[in-house]
C-alpha cells in the first residue's frame, strides 16, 4: 500500500473544513488543512462573524431611543463609524486565531497557499509544493455573485466582502438583493443613519422564508424608514460625480422605470462555489451547475474525495457545511454515521431587528407540496414577556402535518428568534410532536413561552390569545 | 516480523464482524489479497483479503467468534517466530472485551449449522426460536445486526413513531430503532412499510391487514456489490416445502371478482366510533372479511373443505387464517370456528394472534389446520393478486387494495365506488368452478348487502 504523508487533505480551512480536520483526528486520523487565506474562511473573517458584530454595535445605537424614551440624553454625535469597524475585525481576528489555535492543538498541520488538486491523492500548494493523502476533502466554499453591468470594484460596487470593509459609511446606499445578507446589510446601514433602498427581482424579501413572518419584519423596515422595492430589477449604473446614478425596472411594467442617486452599491445576490482552478478536471469531476454532485456521505465521483459546504448544492451556510464535514470524516472512518443532512431541518436565521429564524417547510411549499396540514400562528405580545421588555412585534408560526401531527416547519420573527427556533428544531428532529413541547412547562416570563403556546394552539389549547 | 491481522471495517456501518469461517489454517501459507477468512457484517458477508504475507501462526478469534474492528484475528509472521507476546495481548483484549459483553443477553441469530428436523416442521420452526449452538465453538457474543441494541423490555421510541405505529398497526416490538440510543424512528416506521410492500412481490402469500412485520436482515440495500449466499433457515424451508407442494399437488384455478367496499368501511367506521377507546383498538377490515367468508361458508360448506386422497373431508367448524408476515417468512394464525363469534369477537382474537405471530409467539396449534386462508396485501398497494392455497384448507381468498373507481350506476349516471377485487384460489379436486363462482359471488353479496342475509 502506498505511504502518504496524511489520512485527510482538506482543501480550505472555512468552517466546513476546519471541523472535519478536527473530527477527523478525533476519529484517529492524521490530517491536514490548506488554506489560502485565514483559517475560518469566510464565515469567520468576512461573514457571520464580523457582520454579527456589526450588527451588535447598530443595534446597541438603536438603543439609545429606548433611552431616550426615559428621558436619558443620547448623545450620538461622536459615532466613529471606523471604531465600529475595528470592533468587527477583533473579533474576526480572534476568532480566526481560534481556530488556528484548535488546529494545533488536534495536531492538524495548516498549510498556507493557494491548493490544486493534482491527482486523487495530492495536492499541490503554491509556496510550499506537493502533498500527499490518501483522502481528499474538498471544502473550498464560495464567493460573492456579480451580475453584468454591476462588476465589484468595492469602490461603487461593493460585495459583501467590501461591505464588511468599509471605514466610513456611505450616505446613501443601494442594496441589490433581498435576501438574508442584503436584509441584514439593510439592517445595520440603517441604524447608523445611512438612507437605505432595498431591491428584490422576487415579489418578497427573503424570498424563501415564509410570507407570513417575512411581513412582519417589512412592516418594521418600512417603519425605519428603510425603503424597499420588490419586483424590481436594476439594469445598470452611471456615475455621476460622487455620486451613482441606479436605473431600476418594475416587473412587467409596475411602477415602471426610475432612478435612483445613492453613493454606493452594494450588491448581494447570491454566492458561487469556489470550484474552478482546483483541479477538478483532474478528477474526472463534473459539476452540475457549477456545483459538485455527491453521493448521501458526501462522496464525488471520484474514489476517495469527499467535498462538503458550499461548493454543493445544499444551503450555502456554515453550520450546514460544518454537519456535511463531520458526516463525511465519520463516513471514512467507518463509523456509523446519518447520511445526508434532512434539508427540512436545517435552520436558517436572519440577523436584523426582528430577526427571522425558520427552519422545514414554509406554508406556501407545504401547499405546493399538497401537504395536508395546519397551521398555528401566536403573536409575540401573547407572551408577557415580550411586552415588559418592549419587544412586541413578532410571531411564532408553526406548521404540523394534520394526521401524523409531525412537525413540517416552523417560522419565528422577533426578538431572540435566532435562539428560540432550536427548541421547535429539537422537537423536530427528536420526533416530538406539538402536544410534547405544549405539556412541558415554560418558564414565566420567558419569550420561550411563546413556543409552547404555539404548540398548544396547534392542538387546540392556547391560553394567551 | 510477525504481526497481528486487524478486523477491519468491511462496510461503512460495521462495529463487530463474525467470523463465519476460516479459509486458511494455522500453519498455511498467506501471500497478499488472499481470502483467509469469510466475515459476516451487519450487512453481508464478506471476504476478508489479507493484507499480510507470511504464515498464519495463530488464529485468535475461532469460527463464530466475534471481533470490534481494530480487534486482532489472528497472527501472521514467519515459521517458528516467537509470537507469545502478540497473542497474550490480545488474549487480555478479548478478555476485557468479554468481561464488558458479560451482561448482554445470549445469541440472537443461530448459527449456520443447526439443521431442524424437517420430519417434524411444526416442531421444527418452534424450535428456531431458542436455537441450540452446536459443536465446541464459542457462542457468538450479542451483537444484533447493526450494533445497536434489540429491545427488551422498556420501548424506546419517538412520538411521531409511535403515532404512526398505531395509525398503521405496525407493532413496535418488532422493529430495531435506528435511531439515538436505538429509539425506533420515523423512517424505521417508513422502512418497515416499504419492505412490507417488497415481501409481496417476492411472496404470493402476503401480509395481513393492518399489522406489518419489521426488519429482514436480507431486505435491506448491500453496499458489497457483490452476490450472497443467504443460509436458508429452517423456517424458511418449511415454507418452501408446503408452498411447493400445495402448487404442485392442488390443481389451482383463479376466480376474480371486484366488489364494493365502501358498506364494509361504512359500517366500519360506524362501529369503531362506537367502541370505547379503551376496548382495544379499531376493528380491522380484516376481521370484517373473516366474518362474512365464513357467513359465506356456512351457505357452501363444500368450499370448507379439504382433499384427503380418496376421501373429501367437510369440516364441521369454521377456521379461518389469515397469513401474517414475519421478519423472516410468513406465518397463518387461524382464528377458530368464526361461524359462531361476531366480529369484534374475531378481530380482538385476531389482534392477539397476530402479536403473538410478530413476536415468535404462537404455539403450532396456533398456526395450523386452518379450514380457509385470507391474504391481504390491500395495506402494500396490491390491487388484486393470487394467492397459494393453504393445506390442508382447499380455497385461499387474495384481497387487494380498496381504491376509488368511476362506475355506471344502474340509472345511468357517473359514480365513485370503494373497490376491493377478491381472487379465489381454489383446489379444483375438491370445489369446481361453478361452486366456487357461486361461493365467491355469495362473498360480495355478503360485502355489499350484508343486510340481506337477515331476511
Amino acid at each position: 500500500m502506498a505511504n502518504y504523508e496524511y489520512d485527510l487533505l482538506v482543501l480550505g480551512a472555512g468552517p466546513g473544513g476546519y471541523v472535519a480536520a478536527i473530527r477527523a483526528t478525533q476519529l484517529g486520523m492524521k490530517a491536514a488543512v490548506i488554506e489560502k487565506d485565514k483559517p475560518g474562511g469566510v464565515c469567520l473573517n468576512i461573514g457571520c462573524i464580523p457582520s454579527k458584530a456589526l450588527i451588535h454595535q447598530a443595534e446597541l445605537v438603536r438603543s439609545g431611543k429606548e433611552l431616550e424614551e426615559i428621558g436619558v440624553k443620547v448623545d450620538a454625535t461622536g459615532l466613529d463609524y471606523s471604531k465600529v469597524f475595528a470592533f468587527s475585525r477583533k473579533a474576526a481576528d480572534t476568532l480566526s486565531r481560534g481556530v488556528g489555535y484548535l488546529l494545533k492543538k488536534n495536531k492538524i498541520d495548516l498549510i498556507s497557499g493557494q491548493g490544486v488538486i493534482t491527482s486523487a491523492h495530492e495536492i499541490e500548494v503554491k509556496g510550499h509544493g506537493k502533498v500527499s493523502g490518501r483522502n481528499l476533502l474538498i471544502a473550498t466554499g464560495s464567493r460573492p455573485r456579480s451580475i453584468p453591468g454591476f462588476e465589484f470594484d468595492e469602490k461603487t460596487v461593493l460585495s459583501s466582502t467590501g461591505a464588511l470593509m468599509l471605514e466610513k459609511l456611505p450616505k446613501r446606499i443601494c442594496v441589490l438583493g433581498g435576501g438574508a445578507i442584503g436584509v441584514e446589510f439593510a439592517h445595520i446601514m440603517n441604524a447608523f443613519g445611512v438612507e437605505v433602498h432595498l431591491v428584490e427581482m422576487l415579489d418578497h424579501l427573503l424570498p424563501l422564508e415564509d410570507e407570513e413572518a417575512v411581513e412582519v419584519l417589512v412592516r418594521s423596515f418600512k417603519k425605519r424608514g428603510i425603503k424597499i422595492y420588490t419586483s424590481t430589477k436594476a439594469t445598470g449604473h452611471t456615475k455621476s460625480g460622487k455620486a451613482v446614478k441606479v436605473s431600476l425596472e418594475g416587473r412587467q411594467g409596475r411602477e415602471g422605470k426610475r432612478d435612483l442617486e445613492v453613493d454606493q452599491i452594494l450588491l448581494v445576490v447570491g454566492r458561487v462555489p469556489n470550484t474552478d482552478g482546483i483541479g477538478l478536471e483532474k478528477l474526472g469531476i463534473k459539476l452540475e451547475k457549477g456545483f459538485i454532485p455527491v453521493g448521501s456521505y458526501y462522496q464525488t465521483s471520484a474514489a476517495g474525495i469527499f467535498a462538503i459546504g458550499d461548493v454543493l448544492s445544499s444551503p450555502m451556510l456554515a453550520h450546514v457545511a460544518s454537519k456535511e464535514g463531520e458526516i463525511a470524516v465519520e463516513h471514512l472512518a467507518g463509523r456509523q454515521t446519518p447520511t445526508r443532512l434532512d434539508p427540512n431541518s436545517i435552520p436558517g436565521a436572519v440577523y436584523c431587528e426582528p430577526q427571522l429564524a425558520s427552519f422545514g417547510y414554509t406554508e406556501k411549499a407545504a401547499k405546493e407540496a399538497g401537504l395536508e396540514f395546519e397551521k398555528a400562528v401566536f403573536p409575540y405580545r401573547g407572551a408577557g414577556k415580550s411586552v415588559a421588555i418592549g419587544k412586541s412585534e413578532g410571531l411564532f408560526k408553526l406548521l404540523v402535518d394534520k394526521e401524523t401531527r409531525e412537525i413540517l416547519g416552523a417560522h419565528v420573527v422577533g426578538a431572540e428568534a435566532t435562539e428560540l427556533i432550536h427548541e421547535i428544531l429539537l422537537a423536530k428532529t427528536a420526533e416530538l410532536l406539538p402536544e410534547d413541547i405544549a405539556v412541558m412547562t415554560h418558564a414565566h416570563p420567558t419569550l420561550s413561552e411563546g413556543v409552547m403556546e404555539m404548540a398548544r394552539m396547534a392542538e387546540g389549547r392556547v391560553i394567551h390569545v | 516480523m510477525a504481526e497481528q491481522v486487524l478486523m477491519l471495517a468491511l462496510s461503512p456501518t460495521m462495529e463487530v464482524g463474525t467470523i463465519v469461517k476460516w479459509h486458511k489454517k494455522e500453519g498455511d501459507t498467506v501471500a497478499q489479497s488472499d481470502v483467509i477468512c469469510e466475515v459476516e457484517t451487519d450487512k453481508a458477508t464478506m471476504e476478508y483479503e489479507s493484507v499480510n504475507e507470511g504464515t498464519l501462526l495463530k488464529i485468535l478469534v475461532p469460527e463464530g467468534g466475534q471481533a470490534k474492528i481494530g480487534d486482532p484475528i489472528a497472527v501472521v509472521g514467519e515459521s517458528g517466530e516467537d509470537i507469545s507476546s502478540l497473542v497474550e495481548a490480545a488474549e487480555q483484549k478479548a478478555e476485557s472485551a468479554a468481561a464488558a459483553a458479560g451482561a448482554k443477553p445470549p445469541a440472537t441469530e443461530p448459527p449456520a449449522d443447526v439443521k431442524p428436523s424437517m420430519a417434524e416442521p411444526a416442531k421444527a420452526a418452534e424450535r428456531e426460536e431458542k436455537p441450540a449452538v452446536t459443536g465446541a465453538k464459542p457462542p457468538a457474543a450479542p451483537q444484533p445486526a447493526d450494533g445497536i441494541p434489540a429491545l427488551a423490555g422498556g420501548l424506546k421510541a419517538s412520538p411521531l413513531a409511535r403515532k404512526m405505529a398505531g395509525e398503521q398497526g405496525i407493532n413496535l416490538r418488532t422493529l430495531r430503532g435506528s435511531g439515538p440510543g436505538g429509539r425506533i424512528v420515523k423512517r424505521d416506521i417508513e422502512k418497515a412499510l416499504r419492505q412490507v410492500a417488497s415481501y409481496g412481490a417476492a411472496a404470493a402469500v402476503g401480509v395481513t391487514g393492518p399489522a406489518i412485520a419489521g426488519t429482514p436482515a436480507v431486505a435491506g440495500p448491500t453496499a458489497s456489490g457483490r452476490d450472497e449466499q443467504i443460509p436458508v433457515s429452517g423456517k424458511r424451508k418449511i415454507i418452501a416445502q408446503r408452498l411447493s407442494e400445495s402448487m404442485y399437488s392442488a390443481p389451482h384455478y383463479y376466480l376474480r371478482i371486484d366488489v364494493d367496499a365502501g358498506p364494509m368501511m361504512t359500517a366500519r367506521s360506524r362501529l369503531n366510533a362506537r367502541l370505547p377507546r379503551e376496548a382495544g383498538g379499531k376493528v380491522s377490515p380484516n376481521a370484517f372479511l373473516i366474518k362474512f367468508v365464513a357467513e359465506s361458508l356456512k351457505n357452501y360448506p363444500s368450499v370448507n373443505a379439504s382433499w384427503q386422497g380418496d376421501t373429501i373431508l367437510q369440516f364441521g367448524k369454521i377456521d379461518v387464517a389469515l397469513a401474517v408476515a414475519q421478519e423472516d417468512g410468513l406465518i397463518t394464525p387461524v382464528v377458530r370456528d368464526c361461524g359462531s363469534k361476531g366480529i369484534v369477537q374475531i378481530d380482538r382474537e385476531l389482534k392477539i394472534l397476530i402479536d403473538k405471530a410478530l413476536t415468535n409467539k404462537l404455539a403450532p396449534e396456533e398456526y395450523s389446520g386452518a379450514t380457509f386462508t385470507v391474504s391481504s396485501l390491500g395495506p402494500s398497494g396490491i390491487l388484486e393478486f393470487t394467492a397459494i392455497i393453504n393445506p390442508p384448507g382447499s380455497a385461499i381468498l387474495a384481497v387487494g387494495r380498496i381504491h376509488k373507481v368511476p362506475v355506471v350506476e344502474d340509472d345511468g349516471s357517473i359514480g365513485v365506488r370503494s373497490q376491493m377485487m377478491l381472487t379465489l384460489s381454489c383446489d379444483h379436486r375438491v370445489i369446481d368452478g361453478a361452486v366456487g363462482a357461486a361461493f365467491l359471488s355469495d362473498l360480495k353479496a355478503m360485502i355489499e348487502y350484508p343486510i340481506d342475509h337477515l331476511y
